[in-house]
């Protein structure tokens, strides 16, 4: 009897973590019976390259969802830093060098979240919330409206966001890598396990010594960070710096991180589901393109497979 | 009111929880329920008021069989339950949950305040409380929660009322009023069901008990013709030697000092030490300020007056973080709110606070994990499947151990226990209370607050006790007792 339970529940947790794999699964079905050419092999590395953006993004997004709060400012940050990297290189900084530059000041962008959010007291939301405005002002103020561009000829830069590198295209190696180091990070560190004890009961983790401050600190500054490196592959591949870069990433981010079955509330989810939440999100991008979908009605049905996902997966928590 | 169940199956899952149990509840008596935790009393008051089904077995309210399909059908029929879990809005003022879902309105549809304020008024003058209508629920004290939700079930001129642990969260005053209360009530053909795990109130105002075990009733007995011994060996099935285990106190070094510790408007000028080896009782009543001195202790408050010694080093506790360093930990009243992740494992609850110390290279080493938690586990016999099981799936009693086992797992220097047995049966409390002895025996001190006299009285070694927000004083085990105590407790004084 005991053994049966235990049986039913191992295939609870397994169909909770395949849930957003055979969702994925099923919608390549799909879309490849009414297109075969989606399953090419140049369409799949494009949709990679495509989905490394808002994946980067989700990741980060995932730990500060994992702790119980949202940051609402990602697009801003990429943006700002962005426009940062640029400017660097513009005044002739080594490419590489600005991007590392531009990263850490997303990191910075993102501490100013957490110590909002701890030493403030404000709510995630509220804080993201004008700090989006802010970071979004400063990138106008910063690049006067205009696009930055004249960003030099660097190969390693260009390589960055339009790059192949074994014949896999570049962002989605970086986004690969990204991975497989916050898996570890997430799974296997004390910051990880503490990430998801804020989550789960903060006052508990606060009790068990945990410094929660700085814990969620430095969730958001790796958001930022996240958001940064994202941002250095978008200037790469577009050879400049927009204003207007990133402007509601922060919902696709989100949208990723609740299809791969994170628990808005905190203390719930895996960044494996996130990574293909993002692929979800992409595919459905694509493969609507490719069906000629008009991009208005796009918007309509992702939001119809948003809706989707999470009542099957309420359905399935009850 | 009669009531009568009869042979009450109830199965959750494969999980049999009520195997047929019977009860009769007589007009006007005051019935005791009791049975360690896990025995089904709450399942089967849940039957009872329709918030659970049952699979087999007859309810019958004055010679005719009666199903409820939810509570507020049994609240209708005069069937009311205060739950043991409180259920108060905290954003919505105290006469508003009063009122919740009932409230009077006008034939326009607006309610109609002012009867709700006249109503209140007398509900709250019959039980002699004073707490402020207008006052947001959430700025009670949990007494007085618990006393709105008495006054809620009163409103509803119930002929039967269940109550499930009342008292744990009441001062011994405002038991008396419950008492009062419950014997007018009873003085009006009114039935109570009281469910608590305190003999001493069930001798006091139960006219007879059912005591129940592993989903069975055990007997059905009147108060006078049983015996508190009588009563435990029935619910556990087996001899209990002594309630409290005996202790032989070695004490060494004064581990913990404090000086003229303070926080403005909460509590002042407080001076006690904790030697090693040594268990130092901290009672006094609810509001005393016995918590909130032990926050600040652990760094949850933030800044203080005085100073904070540890092994005789001055040390500034700013944050909790700070005290886990030094050695402190802390078993806070609330279990679930703020000792347990509920949705982790209890392996991940128990390596919380001591995940630096199985970390190599940034990396959590998972076998040592493993293995220092099977350990503790095994020490503290918490009854399990597996580590993976969800602390949210335990007992009350087996979350506590959890509890116990994450700071036993840090090696405290001093661990302070704010009411280490609330809500914990009696087998489960002895095993806490040997555990406690185990870790003085190792150089431990303790310092446990309690709200349960004959807990300070059979386990501490010094009693402090705290009235008013500072120590009123001191008493050795050999002359501390229930008297004394309680002469503190409210502002008088002992010559000793």
């Amino acid at each position: 009897m005991d053994s049966a339970i235990k049986g039913a529940k191992q295939v609870g947790n397994i169909t909770q973590k395949l849930g957003p794999f055979v969702g994925l699964l099923a919608l390549i079905v799909v879309v490849s019976i009414f297109n075969s050419s989606f399953l090419e092999p140049l369409n799949l590395l494009n949709l990679l390259r495509q989905v490394a953006i808002n994946a980067l993004i989700a990741y980060g997004m995932t730990f500060v969802i994992l702790t119980g709060g949202i940051d609402l400012s990602v697009g801003s940050v990429l943006a700002l830093s962005s426009a940062l990297m640029a400017g660097m290189m513009v005044s002739g900084l080594d490419p590489i060098l600005a991007i590392i530059i531009g990263c850490l000041l997303g990191a910075v962008m993102g501490a100013v979240n957490g110590l909002l959010i701890t030493k403030g007291k404000m709510a995630p939301f509220i804080a993201t919330l004008a700090t989006m405005t802010m970071f979004r002002g400063l990138t106008l103020v910063y690049t006067d409206g205009n696009p930055i561009t004249g960003l030099g000829d660097s190969y390693a830069f260009q390589l960055f966001g339009r790059g192949y590198f074994l014949g896999i295209p570049v962002p989605a190696i970086t986004m690969f890598l990204a991975f497989a180091v916050l898996w570890v990070i997430l799974h296997k560190t004390p910051f990880g396990r503490k990430t998801y004890a804020i989550g789960g009961n903060e006052k508990a983790a606060l009790i068990s010594g945990i410094n929660v401050s700085r814990v969620k600190v430095m969730v958001y500054s790796l958001a930022g960070l996240l958001s940064a490196l994202a941002g250095a592959i978008l200037v790469s591949r577009l050879d400049s710096a927009q204003p207007t870069a990133g402007e509601a990433y922060e919902l696709d981010a989100i949208a990723a991180v609740v299809l791969g079955g994170t628990s808005l509330s905190g203390g719930r989810g895996l960044i494996i589901g996130t990574l293909i939440g993002a692929l979800i999100i992409g595919t459905l991008n694509n493969g609507l393109n490719l069906l000629g979908v008009s991009s208005f009605f796009q918007m309509v049905v992702k939001g119809v497979v948003i809706i989707i996902a999470v009542l099957i997966d309420r359905k399935k928590a009850a | 009111m009669q009531i009568s169940m009869e042979n009450i199956h109830k199965a959750f899952g494969t999980n049999q929880v009520l195997e047929g149990v019977d009860m009769e509840i007589k007009h006007g008596e005051v019935h005791a329920l009791m049975g360690e935790n896990g025995a089904g009393k709450s399942t089967l008051m849940k039957i009872l008021t329709g918030l659970h089904q049952k699979d087999e077995g007859t309810v019958t309210i004055d010679g005719e069989e009666k199903t409820f399909a939810n509570p507020k059908e049994a609240e209708q029929f005069g069937i009311a339950f205060i739950h043991q879990e409180l259920n108060v809005w905290p954003d919505l003022t105290v006469l508003e949950n009063l009122f919740i879902n009932k409230e009077p309105v006008t034939k326009f549809g607006l309610i109609q305040t002012k009867k709700m304020k006249a109503i209140a008024s007398e509900q709250f003058e019959k039980l002699a409380v004073s707490i402020p209508l207008h006052k947001e629920a959430g700025q009670c004290s949990v007494g007085e929660q618990q006393m709105i939700e008495i006054a809620k079930a009163l409103m509803t001129d119930a002929k039967v009322i269940i109550m499930d642990e009342p008292s744990a969260a009441l001062t011994d005053r405002e038991i008396e009023k419950l008492f009062d209360v419950i014997r007018s009530l009873k003085a009006s053909g009114v039935s109570i069901v009281y469910i608590s795990h305190r003999m001493e109130e069930i001798f006091t105002i139960c006219d007879r008990i059912t005591v129940m075990r592993d989903g069975q009733t055990v007997d059905t007995t009147p108060i006078p013709e049983t015996s508190f011994d009588d009563v435990v060996r029935k619910m556990v099935g087996r001899e209990l030697t002594d309630r409290f285990p005996e202790r032989t106190p070695d004490p060494g070094e004064a581990v913990l000092e404090v000086k003229g510790l303070g926080r403005k408007g909460v509590f002042q000028d407080v001076n006690f030490n904790a030697r090693a080896g040594e268990i130092v009782g901290v009672a006094g009543l609810m509001g005393a300020g016995r918590t909130e001195i032990m926050r600040t202790l652990f760094g949850l408050d933030g800044k203080y007056d005085g100073e904070i010694f540890v092994n005789g080093q001055k040390v500034d506790v700013k944050n909790p973080s700070q005290a886990v360093k030094l050695g402190l930990g802390f078993i806070t009243e609330d279990r679930k709110g703020e000792g347990l992740v509920l949705d982790f494992p209890i392996k991940d609850n128990i390596a919380l606070p001591s995940l630096r110390s199985f970390t190599k290279n940034s990396l959590i080493q998972e076998k040592e994990e493993q293995e220092f938690v099977e350990m503790l586990i095994k020490r503290l016999t918490v009854k399990t499947e597996s580590s993976s099981t969800e602390a949210k799936n335990l007992s009350g009693g087996n979350q506590q151990k959890v509890v116990i086992a994450k700071w036993i797992g840090i090696g405290p220097k001093v661990l302070i226990l704010d009411e280490p047995t609330r809500g914990v049966d009696v087998g489960a409390k002895r095993e806490i209370y040997q555990l406690m002895n185990e870790l003085t025996d190792r150089g431990v001190a303790i310092i446990m607050v309690s709200s349960e006299l004959p807990e300070v009285l059979g386990m501490s070694d010094r009693v402090l006790v705290v009235h008013e927000g500072t120590i009123a004083g001191e008493l050795h085990r050999d002359e501390a007792d229930q008297e004394k105590i309680m002469t503190l407790a409210t502002g008088g004084q002992v010559n000793g």
